[in-house]
């Protein structure tokens, strides 16, 4: 399984608490971890990515194995951690409030 | 007995205000959708208990929020609570936060550019929602004006959302530019006499027109002059703030712009100036009273880089001759080292007699008066940054 981690706001609008656990079919990416993610939770369509481009929105960054993976291109394979679930990824909003 | 609800958006979540008809006491619920801004939030004129919310933030955009039971509960209109989120097939169900401009050749001209602060040409971009309007008479029907400037409509309870773009399609569609908050279509005001006209108004394009529900549209700014575009008398390019309509006389408009407050007997194709004696006609907010079509009301602001009323006083002006002539109502509302803004959609009226007004504050303020705008009494005083205000009148 594969483990996601979201920024607060977005586990709101998904009505979950913690991490959210995800069966990634075929190779792990950015890319199969976001689609099984609003495939699961349609409300999160367009909060991470541009519903149209599939773009990372500009204040969302991607980290895992406190790694940046924000511009990592979206088919490339995560962390073999991730892949394995040992260690999550984690959906980050900038940081605010000075 | 009636009740009232308002409903407040601000820059940190949504609140909901009730009293009953004598609106003295008053029942606070929120922060409904914390920490996110809430542009617009408004009840459907055919179902009081069917509201609309618009949540964005900039980190995670835009999200459509639907109450079913007068703002108990609310979900995106996608994903009811309780149904799967995806189809048989495993495809995620509902679309109610896309918002897509649309560019087939069918329906949508393909337009890509508008113009951007500078004058060059800028990509049409959806950033967030800033107005909701109901439809007078479908509980599913809403329209939704934007930033990049454009009309939405839904016609299934805000699950899916089409683009009119008959409005972006306009000629002058590549000239617009925003203003200082964004280039928004912030203004959606339905005919009742007639269900295919609708008025809109973009910052800083102007105000517009259609007659063919929504197909085709036409620039309504004959008269308008404002000294801070290249053609003071351009037919497009003025920063309208608001504009207000009584619904027994929907030909008869009220404006205000970014300076000047304006009046329409002709459902917008001519303008005249009725800023009279107001000390600025500088402003964002303007309604007219329930009952009296030819009393208005508007906030004035000291000016366009001083967004804060003129002398630290806050007062809200009234005519009740449709303009040229305006009182100042101070009774309740801070007279000294007052320096907040109330921005356009915050100011609302209920439909009760005496009519009852509302509007909020960029301070957190929500004032309230029961007696037509002779007194005011703050309803809360410190919600977040107010953003919009609208008052449903409830049996």
């Amino acid at each position: 399984m594969i483990r996601v981690v979201l920024p607060a706001h977005l586990r709101t609008l998904a009505r979950v608490d913690g991490e959210v656990t995800l069966h990634v079919e075929g190779q792990v990416t950015q890319r199969s971890v976001l689609d099984t993610l609003e495939a699961t939770y349609p409300m999160l369509r367009g909060t991470i990515r541009d519903h149209v481009t599939q773009q990372r929105r500009a204040f969302v960054r991607f980290f895992a194995c406190e790694e940046d993976l924000s511009h990592e291109l979206p088919d490339a394979p995560l962390p073999d951690a991730v892949a394995r679930g040992v260690e999550p990824l984690l959906v980050v909003g900038a940081m605010a409030g000075g | 007995m009636s009740k009232v609800r308002v409903l407040v958006g601000t820059r940190k979540g949504a609140f909901v205000l009730k009293s009953d008809a004598k609106r003295e006491r008053w029942d606070v619920s929120g922060p409904h959708f914390a920490g996110w801004e809430i542009y617009h939030l408004k009840g459907s004129p055919a179902d009081p208990n069917r509201l609309y919310a618009s949540q964005s933030s900039g980190w995670f955009g835009q999200i459509i929020q639907r109450s079913d039971d007068g703002a108990k509960t609310w979900h995106q209109p996608g994903t009811p609570p309780g149904e799967p989120t995806t189809t048989p097939e495993g495809m995620p169900k509902g679309e109610s936060n896309k918002f897509v401009y649309d560019t087939s050749p069918q329906t949508g001209k393909p337009l890509t550019t508008h113009q951007w602060y500078d004058g060059t040409p800028h990509p049409w971009e959806f950033k967030r929602v800033w107005h909701l309007e109901p439809s007078l008479t479908d509980p599913d029907t809403v329209y939704a004006g934007v930033e990049d400037a454009a009309l939405f409509r839904s016609t299934d309870g805000g699950r899916t959302w089409h683009e009119l773009a008959g409005l972006r399609g306009h000629d002058s569609g590549p000239s617009w530019q925003p203003g200082a908050g964004g280039m928004c279509l912030h203004t959606i005001l339905l005919d009742p006499s007639n269900p295919e006209r609708i008025f809109i108004a973009i910052s800083a394009a102007g105000a517009f027109r259609t007659d063919d529900a929504g197909r085709t549209w036409q620039p309504i700014n004959g008269g308008l002059h404002s000294l801070y575009i290249p053609n003071p008398t351009a037919e497009v390019g003025h920063c309208v703030h608001r504009i207000a309509m009584h619904r027994s006389r929907p030909g008869v408009l009220f404006m205000q712009k970014h300076w000047d407050v304006m009046r329409s007997d002709d459902a917008g194709k001519s303008w005249h100036e009725v800023s009279g004696n107001l000390p600025s006609d500088f402003g964002f907010p303007i309604d007219v009273h329930a009952h009296e079509p030819e009393t208005i009301y508007v906030v004035p602001i000291k000016s366009d880089s001083e967004h804060y009323p003129p002398d630290g006083k806050l007062r809200v002006y009234r005519s009740r001759t449709g303009g040229n002539e305006w009182e100042a109502l101070t009774k309740g509302l801070p007279q000294r080292d007052c320096y907040v803004n109330v921005l356009r959609d915050a100011m609302a009226v209920d439909s009760l007699d005496p009519c009852g007004v509302y509007f909020g504050t960029t301070g957190g303020q929500v004032y309230a008066s029961a007696d037509s705008g002779d007194s005011w009494t703050p309803i809360v005083r410190d919600l977040p940054s107010v953003v919009s205000v609208e008052v449903q009148t409830l049996p």
